[in-house]
Parts: C-alpha cells; sequence; structure tokens
C-alpha cells in the first residue's frame, strides 16, 4: 500500500480529491478559494490600515489561513514520507522542447533546479521569474477575484459564465506566455 | 478545535498536490504546450466531479455541518475584470509555474525560492487593492 502511495498519483485520483476538498470545505460553510488568502495575509500585515480593500476582520478568513498552513505541512509530509523519488515523468516533446531551451535534465525534479534557487535571484532571469511572476499572480488573481481553485474548479462546477471568461483569461495568458515570451525569457 | 478539520482538509490537498505533480513547473509548461492529458485530466475530472456535486447541494438544499443552508452566491458577471485580471493571472502562472496554493506547497517541499514569489504576489494583490477603483472591472 505504501508502495503505492509513493508512486506518483494518476490524474483520476487527483480531481476527486480536489473535488473532494471543495465539496468539504463547501460543507462547512465556506468556500473553496486559494489566493483570497495572499489578500488575507496582506490583511493581517495591517494593509486595512492604508486601503480600504484590506479593511476587514480577517479572523473571519481563519479557517482558510489554517488550509493553507495545512497544504504546506502537506507538501512537507509527502517530500518527507511519501515520495520514492521526485522526477516528474513529462513528455518526450516536452523534454525535447525544454532541453532547446536551455533547462539541464528536465523533469528532473519539480522545477528546474537552476532556475528554482536563490543564486538565480542574483541575475535578471531570476528576478523577472519570482518578483514579476509572483506579481503577476497576485495582481491578475485579485483582478479576477480567483485563482484556479476559485474560478476553475469551484466556478466551473457552479457554471459561473464569469469563471469561464476568467479561465479562458488564464489560458490566454499562459498560452503568450509559454508560446511568445518563455523562449526569449528563459534565454536571458 | 474548530480549524482542526481545516488543517486536515490543507494537508490532504498539499499531499495531493505534492504527489499529482501539480506543484511541477514542468507540468504546467506541458499543459501550455498541449503536450500531455495529465493537468486537463485533472482539471476535467474535479469539475466534471465538481459540477455534480454542487448540482446535488443544490437540488438537495443541503445544509452545512452547523446546519445553515449552503449558500454559493453567483459572481457577478462582467467580462473585463475576469478577461483581463484572467491574462494577467495566466502570464505569471505559466512564468512562475505555480497559482496561489502550489506556490504554498512547494515551500513545504523545500522549494524556498517560492517565497520571494509569494512576497511578490502580496505586494501585487496589495498594488491591486489600491489602484482597483481605476481599473475596469
Amino acid at each position: 500500500m505504501l508502495e503505492a502511495i509513493k508512486q506518483p498519483w494518476p490524474w483520476y485520483v487527483a480531481g476527486p480529491v480536489i473535488a473532494f476538498v471543495m465539496f468539504a470545505l463547501i460543507y462547512f460553510g465556506n468556500s473553496f478559494g486559494l489566493s483570497a488568502n495572499f489578500r488575507n495575509i496582506c490583511s493581517v500585515f495591517g494593509a486595512g490600515k492604508s486601503c480600504d480593500f484590506f479593511a476587514f476582520d480577517w479572523r473571519k478568513q481563519l479557517w482558510n489561513l489554517v488550509f493553507l498552513a495545512g497544504t504546506v505541512l502537506g507538501g512537507f509530509v509527502a517530500s518527507q514520507f511519501l515520495m520514492s523519488d521526485t522526477s516528474v515523468a513529462i513528455s518526450e516533446a516536452t523534454v525535447a522542447d525544454l532541453k532547446a531551451l536551455g533547462i539541464n535534465n528536465p523533469g528532473n525534479g519539480f522545477v528546474p533546479a537552476d532556475l528554482f534557487s536563490f543564486e538565480s535571484l542574483l541575475s535578471l532571469k531570476g528576478v523577472v521569474f519570482f518578483v514579476v511572476g509572483g506579481f503577476l499572480v497576485g495582481f491578475g488573481t485579485r483582478y479576477a477575484g480567483g485563482c484556479t481553485s476559485g474560478h476553475a474548479i469551484s466556478g466551473l462546477s457552479d457554471l459561473q459564465p464569469a469563471s469561464l471568461v476568467a479561465v479562458i483569461g488564464f489560458f490566454i495568458g499562459g498560452l503568450l506566455m509559454t508560446h511568445l515570451l518563455l523562449p526569449h525569457l528563459l534565454t536571458l | 478545535m474548530k480549524y482542526l478539520k481545516y488543517l486536515v482538509l490543507g494537508i490532504v490537498f498539499g499531499i495531493t498536490l505534492t504527489k499529482a505533480e501539480i506543484i511541477s513547473w514542468y507540468r504546467i509548461y506541458e499543459m501550455f504546450k498541449f503536450q500531455a492529458f495529465h493537468m486537463y485530466g485533472v482539471i476535467g475530472s474535479a469539475v466534471v466531479l465538481g459540477i455534480v456535486i454542487t448540482q446535488i447541494i443544490k437540488r438537495t438544499r443541503m445544509k452545512t455541518l452547523s446546519g445553515e443552508p449552503i449558500v454559493i452566491s453567483p459572481k457577478k458577471f462582467s467580462i473585463a475584470r475576469y478577461l483581463i485580471g484572467g491574462i494577467i493571472f495566466g502570464l505569471g502562472w505559466a512564468m512562475t509555474g505555480a497559482c496561489p496554493g502550489p506556490m504554498f506547497i512547494l515551500v513545504g517541499n523545500g522549494v524556498f525560492v517560492i517565497l520571494v514569489a509569494i512576497a511578490s504576489g502580496l505586494l501585487g494583490t496589495y498594488v491591486y487593492g489600491r489602484i482597483k477603483h481605476k481599473l475596469p472591472h
């Protein structure tokens, strides 16, 4: 059993678990939306003093922050006890494309090791990927009122037209980045 | 004690996104290249099951654990905020290879450089809060 758990989990396990998590959060009287925690954390840090958007009682959102803390813990537990190895079996075509863009050993580990290092922050490339990339995620999710969990999973599950527009937006942005911009950014 | 169930759910979520490689930069790149079914299978099966669950909740007028009626409030429809905001998020998602949940799960996996993206994401959210009244919604 443990050996099976230590293998990578297929999509048909992960998808239903995610749907179950959404259901459980609704059943507990809340909703499934991770990016709201960016706003909650801003509020915890006192952003409400300088901006009304953050002037709410974050203690009422504590459940979501606890959920978020759980996800960090879950990542830790999985990485420490439930992994036989961390290689990611991406397709041959993806490996070839990434090698052509100068990524070493694509699929060896969850993330490209050279890029996801503190040394890379000393380069323009690292600053762009983490500082600019992170900013776009924080700004965009709040502008769109949700991220993958809030719109793509919860919103589409409720057949919300607004969420469909948001998900189309996610893909326009993601495709633009992956096909047009990443080839230049990765070779910075 | 009230919060324990959320911690447990978070742990389940973090383990699942790690084990199914959803937190992998490579999987996001591969998804946007349409080179594998994996991520579409994950999101697609979650949504299909989610639709069934949401319909059951609504049709059976299910109550929450504490006995309140479950209210799933509809999102106010417009194009601008969802499309523009969505595109901005999509650009960042494909760059960092992580949406907000996976960013935190990566920290648990020891990928600490993503803390910089999280800090920058907090700044992005704060800037949005400051200028939201000037943006089309």
